[in-house]
């Protein structure tokens, strides 16, 4: 039936085409990539008409039509142009265009600007917050990604990282010690500030190494375990970390951490007055006023996209090809000439390095390093964002990130609003409940839900890599225990036909 | 033999809890000759390999490779050295390509650190064409070519077999230790194999220490054979000796087949 509907369409197609002057055979001696190109663009232009048609005529929605469209036109996906395949950045650079540009049309303060549709269930589309944390827990989850996607190795401790990271901003870019007066770098705090005040691109830096250094010294005595060993070692890390910082504030009478209180406030992002006089940079991310959170997300998306490039580089290097070996079989790949120990510390260590430079950014962003933030679900958070999107797929784990980090933020928040809207207490539809139910209470729950799901249906992550891809699917392969059984049917099936 | 040894193990012993898995074996290898190790099932032969390749640490003993002790070193060093190997039961990399097995192989073989795989230096960039050039002739070498793109779960067993020694020759061995290569090969690719081997000695100038089940091919192949049992070295010589040699015999068929 399909197949009969599709010839139709396609003799009905170059018929029409043949009343133009265009014949089927001239379109044929075109070169391969006009036509590729043609076709992806004919292919959006019946998309963007569909959405006409179905009067949704807002600006907004039809660009995110056409970039959904663009996904989805496979033409795309083959173009070909002296010799580079320019269509499989296609999608990529059509994520990257409308990332950068969402800030113009969802505003920071009031929520989101007019001009963006309201989205069933899910309601409005993400604040400029939200953004901002979709982007620190990317990087924080392709930082995990390098640990359990490449090598292979469970961290539940992750958060050791991200506190590490945090607290690093806290003691070089504020007033913690004030004991000694430290300023270095364009930043754009106002003068007489006592304490360490060092620009926050440096401290970035400072806290990945340093957390890197960290993620070393924990892997050393821990990375000889395996397995659940592994994960239960580096779980206790991730305990002792925060609770450390919690109790730090009076370390043989040196105040190292606050305590409780945590560090605060933390020195925004800057580029001092020099570069915003010269180069119109801001000189202090503090003081923008409305465009304060847009600033953020753009310089959040550079740390991603330079963590996206990392990890493709390094996963095609012969480092991240031993990762993947070590996790692929540990006794060949040692025999194979792998070091361990060396190789999966540098796992950990680039890990540590990510999660540091996130966990300092967001101190940055938040003002504050406070200990209350580290606890153990933010590892299992993390972690999950890496399974369901798909271990060490890059587009997965950026996918797995940004979805659960939305849900915990808004979303469960904006669906919850829509199901009391519709079945709560006084609801739309019908009133199912009748008290009004607090979905993001249950957001834990509610993960748990999703993972279960997603590991029986697709437990291979929802954007695997090819190779995992292959290792569920492969791997669950029906194998005969004995060859005679295997071979009996199939020898009769040939005879017979 | 006036050869130079390149790999000699004095007392080397292996025990697991109370049970005496390798018993004080003195055993050597000269340099290019193709050394058999054969015994029944049970025998020790593949702890005996594992601690050749530093996957066991002996429970006493030295292994001393090229003039060099290696004892109580990580494995990654064995290979570092220069002893390249396959497994009894295969253990491919089962996820990564044929081509990607190979480079894994040439780890200890390549420079190049993490900064420089994020920058794609010049010279990280040449090293890099470069092994892969050389890991598609070493897999064609192994007679697996047009086979680079494929998962290594993908590839039928013999092939597997093939890229297992592609991978190990791709770690540069002076000694290639392949324990029971022909197993379930059937007798075509058997004698296929056993000329294989035959050329990597006198192509590749590599020394073999092989593992054996299949008598026609340690007979065929090997300079020297040594049989273990019950951990003990039982006899050591040239294939015709070994074949007469009553204890090995015994060992293999038991006493009362000595005595008809």
């Amino acid at each position: 039936m399909r197949r009969r509907l599709g010839a139709a369409i396609s003799a009905g197609w170059w018929r029409c085409l043949s009343v133009f002057g265009l014949s089927q055979k001239r379109w044929r001696s075109l070169p391969r990539t006009t036509r590729r190109a043609v076709k992806g663009l004919v292919w959006t232009g019946i998309g963007l008409l569909l959405v006409a048609l179905l009067g949704v005529w807002q600006w907004s929605a039809l660009v995110i039509a056409a970039i959904v469209l663009i996904l989805v036109v496979p033409s795309w996906n083959r173009l070909v142009i002296s010799g580079h395949r320019i269509g499989q950045w296609i999608p990529t650079i059509a994520i990257l265009v409308l990332a950068i540009t969402y800030p113009f049309y969802a505003s920071s303060t009031t929520g989101v600007s007019t001009g963006l549709p309201q989205l069933p269930v899910f309601g409005t589309f993400p604040l400029m917050s939200t953004m901002v944390n979709m982007g620190i827990f990317t990087m924080m989850a392709l930082g995990l990604n390098f640990v359990v996607g490449y090598a292979g190795l469970l961290d539940l401790g992750y958060v050791a990282f991200y506190a590490m990271g945090s607290y690093m901003a806290g003691w070089l870019a504020s007033s913690q010690f004030s004991q000694v007066n430290v300023r270095f770098g364009g930043i754009g705090v106002i003068k007489g500030l006592t304490g360490i005040h060092i620009s926050i691109w440096i401290v970035l830096l400072l806290a990945g190494m340093v957390t890197a250094l960290v993620g070393i010294l924990i892997g050393l005595p821990t990375l000889r375990l395996r397995g659940d060993y592994l994960a239960i070692v580096t779980l206790g890390f991730g305990e002792i970390l925060p609770q450390i910082a919690r109790n730090g504030d009076s370390l043989g009478g040196f105040n190292l951490t606050n305590g409780t209180g945590g560090i605060s406030p933390i020195d925004p992002p800057g580029f001092g007055n020099w570069a915003h006089q010269h180069l119109g940079l801001p000189s202090n991310f503090g003081a923008l006023g409305t465009t304060f959170d847009r600033t953020y997300f753009w310089t959040i998306l550079v740390l991603v996209l330079l963590t996206i490039f990392c990890s493709a580089r390094l996963r095609d290097s012969r480092l991240g090809r031993a990762w993947i070996a070590i996790r692929e079989d540990e006794i060949a790949a040692a025999a194979m000439g792998v070091p361990l120990m060396r190789t999966k510390t540098w796992a950990y260590a680039t890990g540590a390095f990510f999660g540091g430079v996130a966990g300092a950014y967001y101190a940055s962003y938040n003002g504050s390093s406070n200990p209350d933030e580290f606890y153990f679900q933010i590892s299992v958070f993390i972690l999950v964002m890496v399974i369901l999107g798909g271990m060490g797929s890059i587009p997965g784990v950026i996918f797995g990130a940004c979805f659960l980090t939305y849900l915990n933020s808004e979303g469960l928040n904006n669906i919850g609003a829509w199901l009391n809207g519709h079945f709560g207490p006084g609801g739309s539809d019908v009133e199912i409940w009748h008290k009004p139910l607090d979905v993001p209470q249950y957001n834990f729950g509610i993960y748990g839900v999703i993972l279960v799901v997603v590991m029986l249906f697709r437990p291979e992550g929802l954007i695997p890599s090819s190779r995992r891809a292959a290792e569920f699917h492969e791997g669950v392969r029906e194998e005969y225990l004995y060859d005679v059984e295997h071979g009996a049917p199939i020898s009769d099936a040939t005879e017979a036909m | 033999m006036t050869a130079a040894l390149l790999l000699e193990t004095q007392k080397l012993r292996k025990e697991f809890g109370g049970l005496v898995a390798v018993d004080d074996v003195d055993f050597t290898v000269p340099e290019g000759a193709i050394v058999s190790l054969i015994g029944p099932n049970g025998a020790g032969k593949t702890t005996f390999f594992n601690m050749l390749t530093g996957v066991y640490k002996p429970t006493m003993g030295r292994v001393i490779f090229a003039g060099e002790d290696l004892t109580g070193k990580p494995p990654h060093a064995f290979t570092q050295r220069g002893i390249g190997r396959t497994f009894q039961n295969i253990r491919l990399f089962q996820n990564m390509t044929a081509l990607e097995n190979v480079l894994v192989g040439m780890h200890t073989r390549l420079r190049g650190n993490a900064i420089q795989a994020i920058l794609h230096t010049p010279a990280n960039k040449r090293s890099e064409q470069e092994a892969r050039d050389r890991a598609r002739g070493l897999l064609e070498y192994s007679g697996l070519r047009r086979k680079d793109e494929e998962i290594g779960r993908n590839l039928s067993y013999g092939d597997q077999r093939r890229l297992e020694v592609a991978r190990a020759l791709a770690t540069e061995p002076k000694l290639l230790l392949l324990d029971e290569p022909t197993a379930g090969m059937n007798p075509q690719e058997t004698g296929d194999f056993t000329a294989f081997v035959d050329r990597l000695r006198s192509e590749r100038k590599l020394t073999v220490l092989l593992i054996e089940h299949d008598m026609r091919v340690v007979m065929g192949v090997s300079d020297r054979v040594t049989v273990l049992d019950y951990g003990e070295k039982i006899a050591e010589g040239e294939p015709k000796e070994i074949q007469k040699n009553e204890r090995v015999v015994e060992a293999y068929l038991g006493k009362a087949a000595l005595a008809q």
